[in-house]
């Protein structure tokens, strides 16, 4: 039994899309990786052929897809070894605030362009000084009549640089219950006190812009704020099951890519007048691989159908993130480890993925609050 | 059995920590890992100060010590900066070849250009799988009318872009067995014949240059032979053996100096109301982080000292290396771990330890080849 069912249509779908990659994709990918920066058309042109946001309603612009259209996305984009299109965050986990918890004006006026790609979102959630301590952000948004001022400084915000329209997460200065002082704020480019502060170097996920944004007396209309106010946090909690389903899945494909790259190479290279890999020792590694991809692999969709299912799997999904983030970093590690210098050079696209998967033990949540969340659940 | 160091040794380790301490600079540091840099200035300087060539003789204006001396300043100076401490200490790469069975005439040429900072040495790094790898793909010098003539290519070779002599092994005799058909040579950059092609745009030691040479008829004197002829391979050996302890003592340096900014972190970075180093999970990543370190620190020091004392041990070579990979690696997780996003970003330096430590991992020899030395030493030939 297979545990996502793909249909018909999704298979095309993803033909579809492979076709798109090879052609749209995959010949920029080096420069905006030396660029540091993939360009705002590429989104353009990811959201006009329909590949952005596949499951938003045929009502607001969609195509009317699932879950499952945004696990083809997501598998082939990773297998491009490349996050300047980093399609998960905006399509399937910053969309899908506006989608759940927006009105229906904020709906009509946001989802067709975050289909079309003509808008390219962001969530500002950590600060400087508030970083795994969420509910300790400074960030402050004073309702006053008709509009709302925010004041504050966000941090590696994803998307930071490219984005269109953010998810700004601030506090009522009043309320002193941290969790119930924090609202969602939708703030557009271009509104006077937004500003964008410059994009950071990083290890790696060098073609994706991190930056860090400023809100200087920052003022939009009241029906810019997402749901009720001071709800903010249980919002951002409820969505972060999605999310780290999102990176377990990502940290998977990033396993499963780089694996079936080493598998090539030995084929290729290891044959000293003999078949295949004729070390021992990297049999066995490759085998160890192979055995936590395919570990990895039926965690992730068992927990992709439950959450389809619409259970709650907060505690699963938190160990998926941890595990397969980590079993990301030990498998590209081990790969380069056996590698060599062969691993240093161009031929070699696991140096990248190695790179750029050092970061999803830290974002969303990072592996130390997932095991915080885990043994709470266990009554520990 | 004593484990302290001597007062010349301790002298060492300060005066290497005070320069890497007045002269690095971290801005310059990522300006020049960005660009592929090496850092010629301080390059200079540190030659001016001894530190290069500490273990060479004192008649090619070499420190006159020996490998343990050599071992503390590459971890001072790693520990300080690690990709500059890397550059600075692969600077002399290949010249040990030199050293070790060179002709005087030759050493007197060449070896005090390196110890006074006017020029890099190069040479080859160990191939990923020696036990697989054809060793067909090095040169092949053929004695014309009394001069050698070098033809064919040679990959990943340290310093290609910015040495200004390599050492390099040839194969002399083609019908010979392995361990005679080989010989090393010394080749001067400037040769005519000789082209070098770009570095390789790696993550790792990005200071360093990495690059493929060619040889085109390159004709050399006799001179230019280091040590017998048909004796390569055991040089090379003996070389990279070397090389191994040299290179533990970069990253036990590169290890120690993830754990320093680690400490400095979780002791002011608060979150949940506390210093995130009250946390007793982040306080025992430090503690492994540590433990790891220590453990690399007393095998590469011990390799070392038996290097000194003339009775190299070829087990602990390899040991400590592997050791203090794994220790520099570990840490240097850890320590982006520790930092959070800020880990993954350049300003906060251990994203780039950690880089720097995988590169010294990939290159000269993959654990692997690490463990296939060390269990022979152990194991013997099986009957």
């Amino acid at each position: 039994m297979e545990l996502l069912n793909f249909t018909e249509q999704h298979k095309t779908y993803r033909k579809h899309f492979q076709k798109f990659l090879e052609t749209d994709v995959i010949p920029h990918i080096d420069d905006w990786e030396r660029d540091h920066m993939t360009p705002k058309s590429a989104w353009k042109k990811m959201g006009q052929a329909g590949f952005l946001c596949p499951w938003v309603s045929t009502e607001y612009g969609g195509m009317g897809g699932d879950f499952l259209h945004s696990i083809v996305i997501n598998k082939e984009l990773s297998w491009t070894n490349h996050t300047g299109l980093m399609a998960y965050l905006h399509s399937d986990i910053i969309v899908p605030y506006i989608n759940t918890f927006g009105t229906q004006t904020q709906k009509k006026k946001y989802l067709p362009g975050c289909v079309s790609g003509d808008i390219v979102m962001a969530v500002a959630m950590t600060e400087p000084d508030s970083g795994s301590d969420l509910a300790s952000m400074s960030t402050t948004a004073v309702e006053e009549g008709n509009e709302v001022v925010i004041n504050g400084s966000k941090t590696f915000i994803s998307i930071g640089y490219n984005c269109d329209l953010v998810i700004v997460a601030a506090k009522d200065p009043k309320v002193a219950n941290p969790h119930k002082a924090i609202s969602l704020y939708l703030v557009e480019d271009g509104t006077p006190g937004f500003i964008r502060g410059s994009k950071f170097e990083k290890m790696g996920m060098h073609s994706q812009d991190t930056a860090e944004l400023f809100f200087n007396n920052c003022t939009i209309p009241i029906e810019n704020r997402l749901g009720e106010k001071g709800s903010g946090f249980v919002m951002l909690m409820q969505k972060l099951q999605q999310e780290r389903l999102m990176v377990a899945m990502m940290s998977v494909w990033a396993a499963e890519f780089a694996l079936e790259w080493v598998t090539n190479y030995y084929r290729k290279t290891d044959t000293n007048g003999g078949g295949p890999s004729t070390s021992q020792a990297v049999q066995f590694a490759i085998a160890e691989m192979a055995t936590d991809v395919m570990v990895g692999k039926n965690f992730v969709y068992k927990l992709a159908a439950d959450h389809m299912e619409k259970k709650s799997i907060v505690t699963e999904t938190s160990m998926a993130k941890f595990w397969a983030s980590d079993m990301a970093k030990r498998v590209t590690s081990k790969i380069l480890e056996m590698v060599g210098t062969d691993g240093l050079k161009q031929g070699c696209p696991v140096s990248r993925t190695w790179c750029d998967v050092q970061v999803y033990s830290i974002f969303a949540g990072t592996n130390e609050i997932m095991k915080t969340i885990i043994a709470k659940s266990m009554k520990l | 059995m004593e484990f302290e160091l001597n007062r010349i040794q301790k002298g060492i380790q300060k005066a290497a920590t005070d320069f890497a301490k007045g002269e690095f600079d971290k801005d310059l540091a990522m300006e020049m890992d960005r660009n592929q840099r090496f850092p010629m200035d301080l390059f200079k300087k540190a030659a001016d100060l001894g530190f290069i060539g500490i273990h060479f003789d004192e008649e090619v204006m070499g420190g006159g010590l020996g490998h343990l001396e050599t071992v503390l300043t590459a971890e001072a100076l790693c520990r300080r900066d690690s990709t500059i401490g890397s550059a600075l200490m692969l600077a002399g790469y290949g010249a040990e070849c030199l050293m070790n069975t060179g002709s005087r005439e030759l050493k007197e040429a060449f070896l005090p250009h390196l110890a006074e900072g006017r020029m890099l040495a190069g040479a080859q790094v160990p191939s990923t799988n020696r036990d697989t790898r054809p060793l067909a793909e090095t040169l092949a010098a053929e004695k014309i009318h009394g001069e050698w003539v070098i033809n064919g290519t040679v990959k990943d070779v340290i310093n290609g872009q910015t040495a200004g002599f390599y050492c390099v092994l040839c194969r002399t005799d083609s019908d010979a067995s392995p361990d005679k058909a080989y010989s090393l040579f010394l080749v001067e950059r400037d040769m005519e014949g000789i082209s070098v092609s770009e570095s390789i745009s790696s993550f790792g030691i990005r200071m360093t240059s990495i690059a493929d040479l060619r040889f085109s008829n390159v004709r050399l004197p006799e001179l230019n032979l280091i040590g017998k002829a048909g004796n390569g391979l055991k040089q090379q050996a003996s070389f990279i053996n070397q090389s191994r302890v040299l290179m533990a003592a970069m990253a036990l340096g590169i290890g120690q100096g993830a754990l320093d900014r680690s400490i400095t972190y979780v002791k002011s970075r608060e979150q949940f109301g506390q210093k995130i180093g009250r946390f007793q999970v982040n306080a025992h990543k430090v503690a492994e982080m540590m433990l790891g370190i220590e453990q690399a620190r007393s095998l590469t020091y011990q390799a070392a000292w038996h290097l000194n004392q003339k009775k190299p041990d070829l087990k602990l070579m390899a040991m400590a290396k592997l050791a203090a990979i794994k220790a520099a690696l570990e840490a240097s997780h850890e320590a982006i771990q520790l930092h959070g996003g800020s880990g993954f970003c350049t300003e906060a330096e251990v994203e780039r330890y950690c880089r720097d430590a995988k590169a010294l991992e990939m290159l000269g020899g993959s654990t692997n080849a690490l463990k296939n030395d060390i269990a022979a030493g152990i194991i013997g030939n099986i009957k």
